[in-house]
């Protein structure tokens, strides 16, 4: 197949932030997770773990809880707000502020029917969920304390809150509080400090469960308030619990990084009694849990360490099945680079700023496996700072790396840069329905920038020297509310491809200005699309690893695409458990294809046969060691490269040299723990400035 | 280890008007190991549910009158009993709401206690020492009660214990400074009277404490100057003679607590099992002289095993049930979950040899207990069995050949239970009868009886030493193998019984095969090319030594006769001592010891057999070094710490005699450069370890690159 030339390019210091909360959907299996800088990920379980939608977040934003009503989503932070999020157009719908100081939980009752907030001040107060928005409703009796943590019987006339030293259980009738009980502090010198009931639980027959910073898990009867086990399971704190739907198991999350599950079964064998008993220990962050979900097959769990881990439970799962595979989610399912293939320039997107490189050079030859001399160092040409508080949703840069375009949930911004003498230039006047863009992207000439906008739509912009024109809006025929996820247009101008996050895919004739054809709709959503410059043929890759190949010119599939569904794709390659996130093409062969995910990059060559379910997958080893004329009967269209980690992008260059933007790990493990000890001053620092120290 | 955990506070203390008091008169374990009676010193009675530490229900007398002694309940009738002003005994259920209301007799005679154990009887203790169960007394209530005790002897402490299905009450008088212990058995009904040795004039026990096990009654209690003795009484032979005259009561020291500055005056030891002893009130040996403590100690090794500081003042009163102490200190009754494992010696001590054997510890706790009841109790002392009796007998008096084979029959029977305490009984007899009758040793026996690894040196004490005196090796090798237990003295009488031995004698010897064979191959072994050992080889410290090598020991041979041989081969060491004669002396060393008992002991030895000890020491050495891992058969053999720990005991004990011997010159220097060439690895290790690090840095350095063009080829 040959040599290539690769940027090995380890310069883009991204760094996902720590996980602060968590909520599961068990009717929709979405998750809702928000990161300490209030970016909000929507996870479909479903579908392979797949990071479906992202919201980003704010500065100074903490949200501390979060809360699925039906398929509505609300969060509650320290800023005392309430918001729900508009999960179509991916940016929050309202805030309310409630009025109490600092939120510290939210919860539903199971009606769907009313919010309830823990706030600073001490109050529990009530919301009525309305068909639009939510209308405050009530405080329940106020509380000497800040309210905790939150848990509503599910019956709805009790609610347990958590405090400090204690637990209250109101009704939520009267709103008066009934009982009261007091919780132990630690031991030691940490006798004379409050103990934190960081989370409760209200089991349906009256157990409550309480988690606090004392280490301790207890149980205790809610309908008589008298504690009836306590088992210390750490030393530090216990920070979350989460309870499974039909309320037989139970985990904590500790600030050791363990997550320790409960059962409720008989202790011994011939007992008839059940109680909760301390079953399985599972260690798999490096710091604190700080969120849980508890399926119905697995342990969800993050925290400090940034890393969401999905644990299936090895009762509730086949065993040895992919099912019951471990999975670590470590980063985002989309792609933070963007590559300006003709400039040789590189885009890394941080949550709050932009970066613009340009790539090294080097003039030598060498063998493979060489290193070859730099003549010129790789060189950091701008840094764009987000403006506003918003943080950065999507951006694109334009082939020729003139143009750089981003958008934040409220705005899309574009500017012009030079490279002679670097400047970069706002370009102020924008047509004003270019507001929204999920997606961006410039056509290869860089004459048009694509924003995706709502219901899937697509607004086309000209872009030249002296102006920026709204063209007009492209529009799906199918009606989907969902937001476009991937954006990517042809080499010849000619096509535009949306996908969104209904599986469906758009294919729009940019010269007849309308939708040309639909891709038959496929059961996994696409992590990644491509249309081949010469063929016009649509490469996606959907979050089941499938891979199919559509020609856009006869509007089927192709006889590839058919060949590979008919055989199958290998096994190894089905398992694989972190998405394609790109795919692009080579123009020096265009039977290639080239694509990545997160631990490899693999050029799948169309001309060579198709790996058979017996053979050898990850077979470059193997034809290295072999003599030059028998590789070609063992090679097979897979060539698969897993010499990087974390690989963020795959790109080719004008001059067919690949980019490889990869993270070493070590860096990023050793910022891990960094920044957990800088959060956990900063945590600390914000607590107290809550508490008013 | 023992361990004390976290404790929970019960309930609050409402002292009495006198700070000397705690307000508790009594806790009394209630229906299961989690509900517990607590009794104030006046008026009310509550059940505490011990895990929830809340009170269930609480019952009160009226105003005017006490409580004169701890509600007790029976479990047998679901009933509480209590006595209220000393003569009016109340009894009343768990539904029962007012006390007044409840069952109520009055008797003749006040009431010292009622005590009533879980599936026994309630049984009344009058304050003159008469006892009746609480059903015959209730059927006549009025009924005469005598006066057991003297004028002017009052009661101090009395229990009751259940000892197979038969019931005892045991309680504790003074009389004029002295102290009496009497045990009353029920159905029949017994009296036996003990007195109680005498301690420093003015000193009544503190507290006593009593259980049972093995078929005796053993009773501890703690005096104010520290001294916790115990004191040993077998069931069996009570009701001889009845209450005629107070037997004395011989009593052994288990420890001997410090007291700080003067007397305890308030403090409690209870018995936690046959090894643990909880004790309050006492300093604890590492924190000053403050008496709040609340430790466990181990009173077969009087090692401290846990101890916790309890704030407030400490009435010297301590209960347990189900593994949990009850204390009341300051304002609080605090219950303190505890936890008493078996414990092995090593952890008991602290520090391990290698070479130990893991006999559970048991043998030693027999050996102790064991000990203790035939010192203090030889009259009552009986066989398990009739027939290990009748052998027992017989080997007082047959010949040698029968005593063998009756003892092989015995231990080849797999039905005798304990055989324990039986091997030991027949050792100590089979060894006091060698020791008596010069003519007679059984040395297959003994040595059998060695074998069933059920014997150790505190059991039979004079083993060894007659092994020694007979000259029979052979049990001594055996002993040192499964004994964990010798005394270091021993175990140095031995290194200087086998380091005299001539090599012709030791020779004619038939050992332990193992180690023999382990020997035979280290001896035998052609010299490894490569992998020395901790960087020793003697071909780099043969310039530095080569002149004293001549003058010295007989390890190194070939002195420097051609130098070209010198430099490229070290010199075969020489095994110094005979085969038979090096197994002994390895088993030596493999034997616990603690450097400070042992080198008193070594200092014994004479400076010709330092030396010659000193050569075998090093001659091990210079094998260890020369081949990576003598020690991978699995056979018995001395690890190399063992040996250096040895070597620098040895020269500890006789620095001064070696320097003046001619002869341990070239030993010394030997010795010497040992030290030198582990001081050279050293320095070679640290510099090796600074390049490694550098090593470490360029690479890293190189990952951490940023950026890079590779080529890579795809196939």
């Amino acid at each position: 197949m040959g040599e290539f030339k690769v940027h090995r390019v380890r310069f883009f210091d991204y760094m996902p932030s720590a996980i602060r909360a968590m909520a599961f959907n068990s009717h929709t299996e979405r998750l809702a997770l928000v990161r300490a800088d209030g970016a909000l990920e929507i996870f479909n379980f479903a579908d392979h773990y797949f990071q479906e939608k992202v919201i980003p977040g704010q500065d100074g934003r903490a949200v501390e809880a979060l809360c699925w009503v039906g398929q509505r989503l609300f969060s509650a932070g320290l800023n005392g707000e309430i918001t729900e999020y508009d999960l179509e157009n991916l940016r929050p719908r309202y805030t309310v502020e409630a009025y109490g100081g600092p939120i510290w939980t939210i919860g539903s009752n199971k009606q769907g029917t009313l919010l309830m907030v823990g706030c600073e001040d001490g109050t529990v107060k009530m919301f009525e969920i309305l068909k639009e928005r939510i209308q405050f409703q009530r405080n329940l009796e106020r509380q000497k304390g800040r309210i905790v943590s939150l848990s509503w019987h599910p019956s709805g006339t009790l609610i347990a809150a958590g405090m400090m030293d204690m637990i209250r259980i109101f009704n939520a009738e009267t709103g008066h509080a009934t009982h009261r009980m007091l919780v132990e502090r630690g031991v030691g010198a940490s006798k004379s400090r409050e103990v934190v009931v960081w989370s409760v639980a209200f089991l349906s027959d009256y157990t409550i469960i309480s988690g606090d910073s004392a280490g301790k898990v207890q149980i205790w009867d809610g309908l008589t308030g008298t504690l009836v086990r306590t088992h210390l399971v750490t030393k530090w704190d216990v920070l979350c619990l989460s309870v499974s739907q039909d309320e037989s198991s139970l985990i904590a999350g500790t600030s050791e990084g363990t997550v320790v599950q409960f059962q409720f079964i008989s202790s011994t064998v011939d007992q008839q009694e059940e109680e909760w008993v301390r079953t399985r220990t599972f260690k798999n962050h490096s710091h604190d849990v700080r969120a849980l979900a508890h399926t119905e097959t697995a342990v969800v769990s993050g925290g400090m360490d940034t890393q969401l881990v999905v644990r299936p439970l090895l009762d509730k799962v086949e065993k040895n099945t992919q099912e019951s595979a471990m999975r670590k989610i470590a980063l985002p399912h989309r792609s933070l680079v963007c590559c300006a293939k003709k400039a040789g320039l590189l885009l890394f997107q941080f949550p709050d700023h932009l970066e613009v490189w340009r790539v090294g050079e080097s003039d030598g030859h060498g063998k493979p496996g060489d290193s070859l001399p730099v003549k010129r160092k790789p060189e950091k040409l701008i840094q764009l700072k987000g403006k506003g508080g918003d943080h950065i949703y999507s951006s694109a840069l334009s082939p020729c790396g003139e143009w750089l375009a981003y958008s934040t949930v409220s705005s899309v911004r574009l500017y012009r840069l030079q490279y002679n003498n670097i400047s970069i230039t706002k370009v102020s006047k924008l047509p004003k329905d270019l507001c929204l863009g999920h997606q961006l992207c410039f056509s290869s000439d860089s004459t048009k920038l694509f924003a995706s906008s709502r219901h899937s739509s697509v607004i086309v912009v000209a872009l030249n020297q002296l102006e920026c024109k709204y063209l007009h809006t492209l529009k799906p025929k199918s009606g989907s509310r969902q937001p476009v996820h991937l954006l990517c247009t042809s080499e010849d101008g000619k096509w535009l491809a949306t996908a969104n996050t209904d599986c469906e895919i758009h294919v729009y004739d940019l010269h007849k200005r309308k939708l040309h054809c639909t891709v038959p709709i496929y059961s996994s959503c696409p992590t990644a699309i491509a249309i081949h410059p010469t063929t016009s043929h649509l490469v996606v890759v959907h979050a089941d690893q499938q891979i199919f190949e559509y020609s856009l010119v006869q509007k089927e599939y192709t006889e590839w695409s058919r060949k590979l569904q008919k055989q199958g794709l290998h096994s190894l390659w089905l398992e694989r458990d972190t998405p394609v996130t790109h795919v692009t093409f080579s123009l020096k062969n265009p039977a290639h294809i080239i694509l990545h995910d997160m631990f490899m990059f693999c050029i799948i060559d169309q001309s060579l046969p198709l790996p058979e379910s017996k053979t050898l997958l990850y077979n470059q080893m193997t034809l290295r060691s072999l003599p030059e004329q028998e590789r070609i009967r063992h090679s097979h269209a897979f060539k698969i490269c897993k010499n990087f980690k974390h690989v963020m992008c795959v790109s080719l260059l004008e001059d067919h040299s690949l980019v490889v933007a990869a993270e070493p790990v070590l860096h990023y493990l050793s910022e891990v723990s960094k920044r957990a000890q800088t959060t956990l001053s900063q945590f600390a620092g914000q607590y107290i400035h809550v508490m008013g120290l | 280890m023992a361990a004390l955990y976290e404790g929970y506070t019960l309930c609050g203390l409402v002292p009495g008007q006198t700070l000397t008091n705690s307000g508790i008169q009594g806790i009394e374990a209630e229906r299961d190991s989690d509900h517990v009676v607590v009794t104030d010193s006046t008026r009310s009675v509550t059940l505490y549910k011990v895990s929830d530490q809340k009170p269930l229900s609480s019952w009160t007398v009226k105003q005017g009158q006490t409580l004169t002694c701890p509600a007790v309940y029976n479990s047998q009738t679901e009933e509480y009993v209590v006595v209220s002003d000393n003569k009016v005994i109340r009894i009343w259920k768990d539904e029962d709401i007012l006390l007044d209301k409840a069952f109520k007799a009055t008797v003749s005679s006040d009431v010292w206690r009622v005590h009533c154990l879980p599936g026994g009887e309630p049984v009344v203790l009058f304050q003159r020492g008469a006892v009746r169960l609480l059903d015959s007394l209730l059927s006549a209530p009025q009924q005469p009660i005598e006066e057991v005790l003297a004028q002017e002897e009052a009661i101090r402490w009395s229990t009751n214990i259940v000892a197979d299905s038969q019931q005892f009450v045991i309680f504790t008088t003074e009389q004029k400074g002295d102290s009496f212990l009497y045990l009353h058995r029920l159905n029949p009904n017994t009296l036996q009277r003990y007195r109680l040795e005498r301690e420093e004039p003015g000193l009544s026990p503190l507290s006593f404490s009593a259980s049972y096990r093995d078929k005796h009654i053993c009773l501890l209690y703690l005096y104010p100057n520290g001294h916790v003795y115990q004191s040993v009484v077998s069931v069996r032979g009570l009701g001889g003679d009845e209450g005629a005259q107070a037997l004395p009561l011989p009593r052994s020291l288990l420890l001997g607590l410090p007291v700080g500055e003067g007397l305890l005056e308030a403090a409690s030891a209870q018995l936690l099992d046959e090894a643990h002893v909880a004790v309050v009130g006492v300093p604890h040996p590492s924190a000053g002289a403050g008496k709040d403590f609340l430790c466990i100690w181990n009173t077969n090794f009087q090692t401290l095993q846990a101890g916790k500081e309890m704030a407030g003042k400490i009435y010297g009163q301590l209960w347990t049930f189900s593994n949990k102490l009850f204390i009341p200190h300051g304002k609080t009754l605090s219950v303190i979950p505890y936890e008493c494992p078996k414990s092995s010696l090593a952890s008991a001590l602290g520090k391990l040899n290698n070479g130990f054997i893991n006999i559970s510890v048991n043998v030693i706790i027999y050996g102790f207990f064991s000990l203790l009841t035939q010192r203090t109790n030889r009259k009552t002392q009986s066989a398990p069995s009739l027939t290990v009796d009748q052998v027992l007998d017989f080997t007082k008096t047959a010949p040698v050949e029968e005593v063998q084979r009756e003892v092989e029959g015995l231990l080849s029977r797999a039905d005798i239970q304990d055989l324990q305490p039986l091997v030991g009984q027949l050792a100590s007899m089979l060894v006091s009868r060698s020791l008596a009758d010069p003519a007679f040793y059984t040395p297959s026996t003994l040595a059998q009886l060695v074998h069933t690894q059920s014997l150790c040196h505190s059991v039979c004490p004079d083993l060894v030493l007659l092994a020694l005196e007979r000259r029979d090796f052979f049990l001594c090798q055996l002993c040192l193998q499964f004994f964990p237990d010798i005394p270091e003295a021993v175990t140095c009488a031995c290194l200087k019984a086998f380091i005299s031995m001539p090599d012709t004698e030791a020779e004619k010897l038939s050992l332990e095969p193992d180690s023999v064979s382990f020997m035979e191959t280290l001896i035998a072994r052609e010299r490894a090319p490569v992998g020395l050992q901790n960087g020793f080889s003697s071909t780099s410290t043969d310039q530095d030594c080569s002149d004293a090598l001549g003058g010295g020991g007989r390890v190194v041979i070939k002195t420097g006769e051609e130098d070209k041989e010198k430099s490229s081969t070290p010199p075969e060491p020489i095994c110094p001592v005979g085969l038979h004669k090096a197994v002994l002396l390895n088993e030596v060393l493999l034997t616990a010891y603690s450097d400070t008992f042992l080198l008193p002991h070594l200092k014994d030895l004479s400076s010709q057999h330092v030396v010659l000890f000193l050569q075998y020491l090093q001659f091990l050495y210079l094998k260890y070094s020369q081949d990576a891992s003598p020690q991978m058969h699995g056979l018995r053999s001395p690890s190399l710490t063992q040996i250096m720990d040895w070597v620098c005991m040895v020269l500890d004990a006789h620095f001064t005699v070696l320097v003046m011997t001619p002869e341990a010159k070239g030993l010394l220097v030997n010795l010497h450069s040992f030290v030198k060439s582990q001081v050279r690895l050293v320095s070679e290790l640290g510099k090796i370890e600074g390049s490694l690090q550098e090593l470490n840095k360029m690479k890293v350095k190189k990952d951490v690159g940023q950026y890079s063009i590779e080529i890579i080829e795809l196939f």
